[in-house]
């Protein structure tokens, strides 16, 4: 074989998203299935690959397969947190081009925002957490608090920067009428509303919602099966660097300086090639931490490269396009949205012309971000 | 205790936590200082591990001010917490107690508190001794 054959997303959809508590993240996954599929063109008889992450079972692939009546030859559940989906797409394109699998379905669920009105006991700090839970950091918050104030520390960075971040989400959730917040926001609204755990504000937390996304996944001899213009995976990294905040080796530098680069280098692209950026949003922190580690700018320069609205609608570097976890939406795992987004933007499916769509988008970077900035997972898609 | 689970690995650490020690482990091999108690070195992957006594001295890396509450046992909000560097080059997450303002810098001294009262553990925390 002169070129392994290429993988594509083929179809995505989300489920209900913000607090739906008349689904389950069972029934949330299967209408985003069969949302996904339907605008494929495929059933579920040419899904043989199932990717799934969630903690709602001890073993969440067979419990889905078994609801969708699904029987499927390859199963991956790794959960690096909400980076999974980004490592899923990049595992289900390595078994795509190795000719193990022809069409993966990469689904997420979750019902935390109504799980919360439901009293649930705290599970007892064993294995390694019990060095870390005794002392009340709020989780995950916390853990991003110290971040920022370790990044503060050292370049002398602003919570006005980091209130850029979520300046520029809220004013692409504008123009998303299924974002949860759309109310246009400023620097001072960030950075007076209420300290959760310094420095990090309300605003600068993504939100907690309910929802679920799926997307599929097809081998190119699939394409011409298909109604949708195929957005090719073009390379992917992933990596882990910690798993408790304690054991981060500088807390200003993310795994993505490894994902990054092994992404980009496997699509055999540089940075200025980018049209979008689909960054995972946890907090504002994240945003800055990972922009550096990627390589978009030096160390301590990520605050200039969201001033002024460069990442914001009609920015020369548009970012979070659907408005991001800070708000559009967060259900818990936020990378399969981040997919999701960019998907639709490489097919142009926003109206020509429009805010919402960046304009003759053709390459988008999208990064995930698990655990407390313990995983990082990036991929490079194309428009086919 | 709802928080706290030692295991066969980690009871000699919290036993010395309650006698009024903070006992690391060295690694045999390497010489280089462990925490948390494991079974392997994670910089050479030794596995004959010693336990020693710490003078529980480091330097602040990072700290938060929590201003929501978190568990029961972790105490009433707002409260500091911080990731210690100990000066045996090993990194703990941590609670600073005690009422000077802390920066990043500070230097501090292990002080076991119970946290949560009387009925709570003894944990390893720590107070600024010199501010920068």
């Amino acid at each position: 074989m002169s070129r392994r054959r290429r993988a594509a997303i083929v179809g995505v959809a989300e489920s209900e998203v913000g607090r739906t508590p008349h689904l389950t993240v069972l029934s949330q996954q299967a209408a985003a299935t069969r949302a996904a599929l339907s605008e494929a063109g495929l059933g579920p008889g040419d899904v043989d690959a199932l990717f799934v992450a969630g903690n709602w079972s001890w073993a969440p692939a067979l419990t889905l397969a078994e609801y969708l009546g699904l029987s499927p030859d390859y199963l991956d559940s790794t959960n690096i947190g909400g980076s999974s989906f980004e490592a899923h797409l990049g595992h289900a394109t390595a078994a795509i081009e190795a000719g193990l699998i022809d069409v993966a379905l990469i689904t997420y669920g979750s019902t935390q925002r109504s799980n919360r009105s439901r009293a649930s006991a705290r599970p007892p700090a064993t294995l390694t957490e019990q060095f870390d839970r005794p002392f009340g950091l709020p989780q995950p918050v916390g853990a991003y608090a110290l971040a920022a104030n370790r990044y503060f520390h050292q370049y002398g960075a602003t919570g006005e920067q980091l209130a850029e971040v979520a300046v520029s989400a809220r004013q692409w959730a504008a123009h998303n009428p299924h974002a949860y917040h759309r109310d246009p926001i400023t620097v001072d609204d960030v950075l007076g509303s209420p300290m959760i755990s310094d420095p990090l504000h309300v605003l600068d937390c993504c939100l907690v919602t309910d929802g679920g996304g799926a997307l599929v996944v097809a081998a190119e001899d699939r394409w011409p099966d298909v109604r949708t213009r195929p957005v090719v995976v073009l390379g992917h990294g992933e990596t882990t660097t910690h798993h408790s905040i304690a054991r981060m080796p500088d807390l200003t530098v993310t795994g993505a300086a490894r994902s990054g680069p092994a992404a980009m280098k496997m699509a055999g692209v540089t940075h200025a090639d980018f049209d979008l950026l689909e960054i995972y949003d946890s907090f504002t922190i994240t945003v800055l931490l990972t922009l550096e580690s990627l390589g978009f700018c030096e160390p301590g320069g990520a605050g200039e490269l969201v001033a002024l609205g460069r990442t914001g609608p009609g920015g020369d570097l548009p970012m979070n396009t659907n408005g991001g976890g800070l708000s559009y939406t967060h259900p818990g795992m936020y990378g399969i949205f981040l997919l999701i987004e960019a998907t639709r933007q490489l097919r142009h499916d926003f109206a020509a012309g429009s805010v919402r769509q960046v304009d003759d988008a053709r390459l988008a970077l999208v990064h995930g971000t698990g655990g407390v900035l313990s995983s990082t997972s990036t991929v490079v898609l194309g428009r086919g | 205790m709802e928080d706290l689970v030692p295991d066969a690995e980690t009871q000699p650490f919290w036993d010395g936590v309650a006698a009024g020690e903070l006992r690391l482990q060295r690694c045999g091999e390497c010489d280089r200082a462990v925490f948390y108690p494991r079974a392997l070195c994670p910089h050479c992957f030794g596995d004959r591990l010693d336990w020693f006594t710490s003078p529980g001295k480091g330097t602040v890396y990072a700290y938060t001010v929590a201003r929501r509450a978190f568990s029961p046992s972790a105490g009433t909000p707002p409260y500091t917490v911080a990731l210690i560097d100990l000066d045996e080059g090993v990194r703990m997450l941590s609670r600073i107690v005690g009422d000077s303002p802390v920066r990043i810098g500070d230097r501090v001294e292990l002080e076991i508190t119970r946290l949560g009262g009387e009925d709570s553990p003894a944990l390893p925390c720590f107070r600024v001794r010199e501010s920068v």
